[in-house]
């Protein structure tokens, strides 16, 4: 399998956040030859490059990219780097160690979409990434790679600003992010019109997710057939796995778009810690429906994990080992949502609560057979029938635990007590490291 | 654009922390379209925050005054989002992430000894002021669980020995 590294290819190295490492690895050369490509051709390789949204949805960028309406202006581009899908810890190392390959993405992908003003929406609690980001940009700005003309020649001015969230996953939903970029509180927006087309104050936006842009220059600088040659069918590239829970060496991993997951917790992460067994993986995110031990050899690419039943989604990959409660483990997820709910849509504010306590009580030995019914009957209620797509993610972990381990839901129901206690909730940190592309945390 | 929030309760506020707002927010609010002011409200109550300890209602009408907003959209956005504070705290924020990868590697059992230690349940301030305690959602550092924040601070990889030795060098 390809070894090729795109994203996490600088990380480690002395000061690879600065400009100057960054110019002298050949930063921005890409946006110098971007410079002279005609937009449309840029566009056109992003297509072939079958690259797909990174921040959970798995759609295709360059189509995205050809929704916008071709006489609306101005236009805007949209940076996701609210990363709160529990599991995921990718997006803030790319701003970490890499943050004017990002910025060279955006630039990019401005001057292919003919886009002046783009923002970085980021999370509320990365205060030090934003900082980082922002400090990264006005030296960009300094440079003369952004601002009045691009890379100081080309008449196209592009300004990029830094917006930070205070705190509410919700504002990772697209919509919702374009009414907190806007100065509101979170609430989702009905789609269609989709933001390319109706989106921040009412004009076509392009958003896309931090991973996402950090690969365009790369795409733009090999082609995009060489991109998409290192992924499967309609998946190119490579991508960042962030894995934790249970493994020995947690951390993030950048492997081909279709690596295989079990090869990635037992290789990669060298197995289960204390010798134990996996019991039940989450591959994409807490939204992602749990796999059970037996289904864990499967591809990660998108459609493969469709196709295995759940979801590819942001690339957070959860690990669980055989001590571990699932009633317990899907407490805490169903908790998640319920705090997280915006309480636009009924379903959801009054089901994620109304799953929780349900969970809860099943946990506590509380709960009857008739509970674990009624728990996958609300979640099948609270499924598709809300404005965005958080109802979906707070029942289809509940659907997906239930049917999986229903034996254990009735355990609880039938011992009046969780029979697991408190093994795998407390693993010893201090005999751990994480390696977070080739760096070691 | 017409003002539709009146600047009466501003006047609670200590006068120069007002300017130094008004000077700080000015430079954000560049950031924006001209037309699109009332798009900085949240960095505008990030820094409103930061000056005055929280955004309290007279920090929410100075916010919405300045951007030329109504009060409500203020208090729409002090309300909703989780790290605005509405009413003063202790002086250091300690927030424990129980989420799933830090729950699997003790999260919960920091947060549950913390509580224990600071007699506060969540959400609460210890009596001396010096710290208020709370339970918070996924903070994007799963591999190196668990995670707190202190403050605008991340720490990682995390054991009650090390929560305590942090908090014992803040005042």
């Amino acid at each position: 399998m390809s070894e090729t590294l795109i994203l996490t290819r600088r990380w480690g190295k002395p000061d690879s956040a600065a400009l100057s490492t960054y110019r002298a690895d050949g930063g921005y050369r890409t946006l110098e030859k971007a410079l002279g490509m005609d937009p449309a051709a840029i566009v056109e390789e992003v297509k072939k490059s079958n690259l797909r949204g990174r921040g959970g949805a798995g759609f295709a960028t360059g189509l995205k990219w050809t929704f916008l309406p071709k006489d609306v202006r101005p236009r805007y581009l949209t940076v996701n780097a609210d990363e709160s899908e529990p599991g995921t810890f990718k997006d803030r190392y790319i701003i970490e160690h890499d943050p004017h390959m990002l910025i060279e993405g955006i630039a990019i992908t401005c001057l292919a979409l003919d886009i002046h003003l783009a923002y970085v929406y980021i999370r509320g609690e990365f205060a030090k990434q934003a900082r980082l980001l922002e400090k990264a940009v006005q030296e960009a700005r300094d440079a003369g790679i952004i601002g009045a003309k691009l890379l100081g020649k080309k008449d196209f001015d592009l300004d990029i600003h830094v917006h930070r969230g205070a705190g509410a996953y919700i504002c990772g939903e697209e919509s919702a992010l374009l009414e907190s970029l806007e100065g509101k509180k979170g609430y989702p927006r009905l789609k269609p019109p989709f933001p390319a087309v109706v989106g921040l104050w009412g004009k076509p936006t392009i958003i896309n997710n931090v991973e996402t842009i950090a690969n365009v220059p790369w795409i733009v600088e090999h082609g995009g057939a060489a991109f998409a040659g290192l992924g499967i069918g309609k998946s190119g590239g490579t991508r960042l796995f962030c894995v934790s829970g249970h493994v020995i060496r947690p951390g993030v991993y950048e492997k081909p778009v279709h690596y295989n997951l079990k090869q990635l917790i037992d290789e990669d992460c060298r197995g289960i810690v204390g010798g134990r067994k996996v019991k039940a993986v989450i591959p994409g995110g807490s939204s992602a429906p749990v796999l059970a031990a037996h289904e864990i050899d499967v591809s990660m690419e998108f459609d493969a994990l469709k196709a295995a039943g759940t979801m590819a989604g942001s690339g957070g990959v959860i690990v669980f080992d055989d001590s571990t409660c699932m009633v317990r483990a899907l407490a805490r997820v169903a908790k998640f949502y319920a705090e997280e709910s915006c309480g636009q849509c009924t379903p959801c504010r009054e089901g994620t609560p109304w799953m929780e306590g349900m969970i809860e009580k099943i946990e506590h030995g509380h709960g009857t057979a008739e509970d674990v019914a009624k728990l996958e009957q609300v979640a099948g209620s609270v499924m598709g029938n809300t404005i965005c797509a958080l109802g979906d993610a707070a029942a289809m972990p509940v659907l997906s635990f239930v049917k999986k381990f229903k034996a254990e839901f009735l355990e609880h129901v039938k011992q009046r007590r969780c029979p697991f206690g408190e093994k795998g909730w407390g693993l010893d940190q201090s005999s751990r490291e994480a390696l977070v592309g080739p760096v070691r945390y | 654009m017409t003002n539709l929030a009146p600047a009466g309760a501003v006047e609670e506020l200590p006068r120069e922390k007002v300017d130094r707002f008004d000077r700080e927010l000015a430079a954000i609010v560049r950031r924006y379209p001209p037309d699109r002011k009332a798009a900085a409200m949240l960095p505008a109550l990030h820094l409103g925050q930061e000056i005055f300890g929280c955004v309290s209602p007279a920090v929410q009408q100075l916010a919405a005054h300045r951007l030329g907003t109504s009060p409500a959209r203020a208090e729409e956005v002090a309300t909703f989002y989780v790290m605005y504070h509405t009413a003063p705290i202790g002086r250091h924020l300690v927030e424990i992430c129980t989420n799933v990868s830090c729950c699997l590697t003790g999260g919960e059992r920091i947060f549950e000894a913390l509580k224990r230690k600071l007699g506060v349940e969540n959400g609460g301030t210890t009596e001396d002021g010096r710290f208020t305690l709370r339970e918070v959602e996924c903070l994007g550092a799963c591999g190196t669980a668990p995670a707190m924040l202190v403050d605008d601070e991340m720490h990682e990889r995390l054991s009650l020995q090390a929560v305590e030795g942090i908090l014992g060098g803040l005042k």
